[in-house]
C-alpha cells in the first residue's frame, strides 16, 4: 500500500492516550486507489506531495514512511 | 429575538456547570421581560457534559433550577455547533407556530479536567475509528488544513497571526472576554508549537461559560422588547464528520452550503452583510469562514485579515466580541454567544467595541472540521 502526502502536521500537544508518543507526525494519505487515510508517519518528516509506503499497524494504528 | 443572558467566559473553579447555565438563562428571561411559566420549551446546547463534569439528562436539570417545569426541555449535541444547532432548532418550532416564547441555552464546564484530558473529550467529536484512532487533536485536524490552505492558496503564518492579533484586540474591550490581553505580532508569532503549523496563538481557548437566547414570533416582539432583532436567515447544514472523507478541505461545504440558503432566506448577499461573528476555534478557521462565507474569494482570506480589512474599524469587522480566539470558548456555549454578539451590536449596546455600521450581521457556528454548519442572519426589526 502507497501513496502521496495530501497534508500533515506534528502534533505537539497529544491528547491524554499518546502524551508519550509526543511529538509525532500525522498525515492524510492519499492512496493509489484514490481513497485517503490519517496515518501516522515512522522515522523522517514528511511534506504535502510526498510519496509514503505503508509499514505496518501497531495497535490499530496505520504507520506509513517516505517511500 | 426579545432577550439575551451571558455569563463571563473563563476559568471558574468555584462554578459548577448548572449554576453557569441559569445565570445565563436568568440574566436573559430578565433582559426579555419573561418569567419562568412564560416559558413553552427550554432548548439547550451543550457539546460534552457528561464527559466534563459526569452529569446527563442536562435540559430539565438546567430548566428546573430556573422554574421552567412541565415543558419541553431538550439537550442538543453538535460538537462546537451545539447550541447553534439548538438555536436553529428553536427557531424552526416557533416559525411552525408550534411555540410562541422559547429559551435557548447553551452551556459547557470544561475547565475541571487537565488539558490532555479536555483535549481526548474535544477529540471525540471526530472519527474515532479513523483520524483520532491515529492520533488526531482538533488543532492537528485545523492544522493539517492550515497546510493545505497554505501549499494551495500562498496563506502564511503572518495570516493566521494576524487573525490571533486582531481577536485579542477586539477581546480586550470586551468586559466578559475570558483572556483580555492584548498581544503583538511577534508574541503570535512565535507562540508555543501545538500542532504545526499552529501555536498556542492559534488556538481558542478552554472555557468555562453560559449563554442564553429568548425568542418570540415577530409580531409578539413588542410585548417583551422596545428593541426587538429579526432573524432574517438561518440554515444548518452537514458533511463527512472525517476530515479525510472531505474532497477538498480548504472549503468548509458545510458552510457554503448553510451560507447560501440564509443570504436566500434572508433576501441578501455576501456583500450586503456588515459584520460578523466567526467560529474562530483556530486561526486558519476564521480565515476560511471568510472565504466560504463569500466575504472574499476561496485564497484571499489570509490577506483580509493581515490588511486589516476584518478589523473593528475596518470595512467589514470580524469577531468584534473577541472570538473564540481571546472571548473564549465554553464549547457549547459558542453558537448562543454568538447570536447575543451580534445582537449586542445591532442593539448599539457594544460599548468600545461598537462599530458603526451595525443593523445586519451574521453569526457562523462550526462542529468538529465541519460536519455541521449553522448561519444564522439578524437584522434589525
Amino acid at each position: 500500500m502507497s501513496g502521496v502526502v495530501y497534508t500533515e502536521t506534528v502534533v505537539h500537544a497529544a491528547p491524554e492516550q499518546f502524551v508519550a508518543d509526543a511529538p509525532y507526525q500525522l498525515a492524510i494519505i492519499s492512496l493509489d486507489d484514490g481513497k485517503r487515510l490519517t496515518a501516522r508517519i515512522d522515522g523522517q518528516r514528511v511534506a504535502i506531495g510526498d510519496p509514503v509506503e505503508f509499514v505496518e499497524d501497531r495497535s490499530g494504528i496505520s504507520f506509513f514512511r517516505k517511500a | 429575538m426579545i432577550g439575551i443572558g451571558k455569563t463571563a467566559f473563563g476559568a471558574f473553579a468555584d462554578r459548577d456547570l448548572r449554576s453557569l447555565a441559569v445565570e445565563a438563562g436568568e440574566k436573559c428571561l430578565a433582559d426579555g421581560h419573561v418569567s419562568p411559566s412564560q416559558v413553552e420549551a427550554f432548548y439547550l446546547g451543550n457539546f460534552a457534559g457528561p464527559s466534563f463534569v459526569g452529569q446527563n439528562h442536562l435540559a430539565p436539570y438546567i430548566a428546573g433550577a430556573m422554574g421552567i417545569n412541565g415543558v419541553a426541555c431538550t439537550r442538543f449535541e453538535a460538537a462546537c455547533a451545539s447550541s447553534g444547532s439548538a438555536f436553529f432548532h428553536a427557531v424552526s418550532a416557533v416559525s411552525a407556530g408550534l411555540y410562541d416564547v422559547v429559551l435557548i441555552d447553551g452551556v459547557e464546564k470544561m475547565t475541571s479536567q487537565t488539558t490532555p484530558k479536555v483535549t481526548e473529550i474535544l477529540a471525540s467529536a471526530g472519527d474515532t475509528c479513523g483520524e483520532v484512532r491515529a492520533g488526531a487533536t482538533f488543532p492537528a485536524l485545523f492544522a493539517m488544513i492550515a497546510r493545505r490552505h497554505m501549499f494551495q492558496y500562498g496563506t502564511t503564518r503572518q495570516h493566521l497571526a494576524a487573525v490571533a492579533v486582531k481577536n485579542h484586540a477586539n477581546g480586550a474591550l470586551n468586559p466578559q472576554a475570558h483572556m483580555r490581553k492584548v498581544i503583538t505580532m511577534e508574541q503570535a508569532l512565535n507562540g508555543k508549537p501545538i500542532s504545526d503549523p499552529l501555536t498556542v496563538y492559534d488556538c481558542s481557548l478552554i472555557s468555562d461559560g453560559a449563554a442564553a437566547v429568548l425568542i418570540a414570533p415577530l409580531e409578539r416582539a413588542s410585548e417583551f422588547t422596545d428593541k426587538p432583532v429579526k432573524v432574517l436567515g438561518i440554515a444548518q447544514t452537514s458533511d463527512h464528520l472525517a476530515l479525510d472523507e472531505k474532497e477538498d478541505i480548504t472549503t468548509l461545504r458545510a458552510v457554503v452550503e448553510a451560507a447560501k440558503k440564509a443570504y436566500k432566506m434572508a433576501g441578501v448577499t455576501a456583500s450586503d452583510i456588515q459584520f460578523a461573528e466567526v467560529h474562530d476555534c483556530f486561526t486558519i478557521a476564521e480565515i476560511l469562514a471568510t472565504e466560504d462565507l463569500g466575504f472574499v474569494k476561496k485564497g484571499e482570506g489570509g490577506p483580509y485579515a493581515l490588511e486589516g480589512r476584518t478589523c473593528l474599524r475596518g470595512e467589514r469587522p470580524v469577531n468584534t466580541s473577541g472570538g473564540l480566539k481571546s472571548k473564549g470558548h465554553p464549547v457549547g456555549a459558542t453558537g448562543t454567544g454568538q447570536i447575543c454578539d451580534v445582537v449586542t451590536q445591532i442593539r448599539g449596546d457594544a460599548g468600545e467595541r461598537q462599530i458603526a455600521r451595525h443593523s445586519l450581521g451574521l453569526a457562523q457556528n462550526l462542529g468538529g472540521s465541519g460536519a455541521t454548519a449553522v448561519v444564522t442572519i439578524l437584522g434589525a426589526a
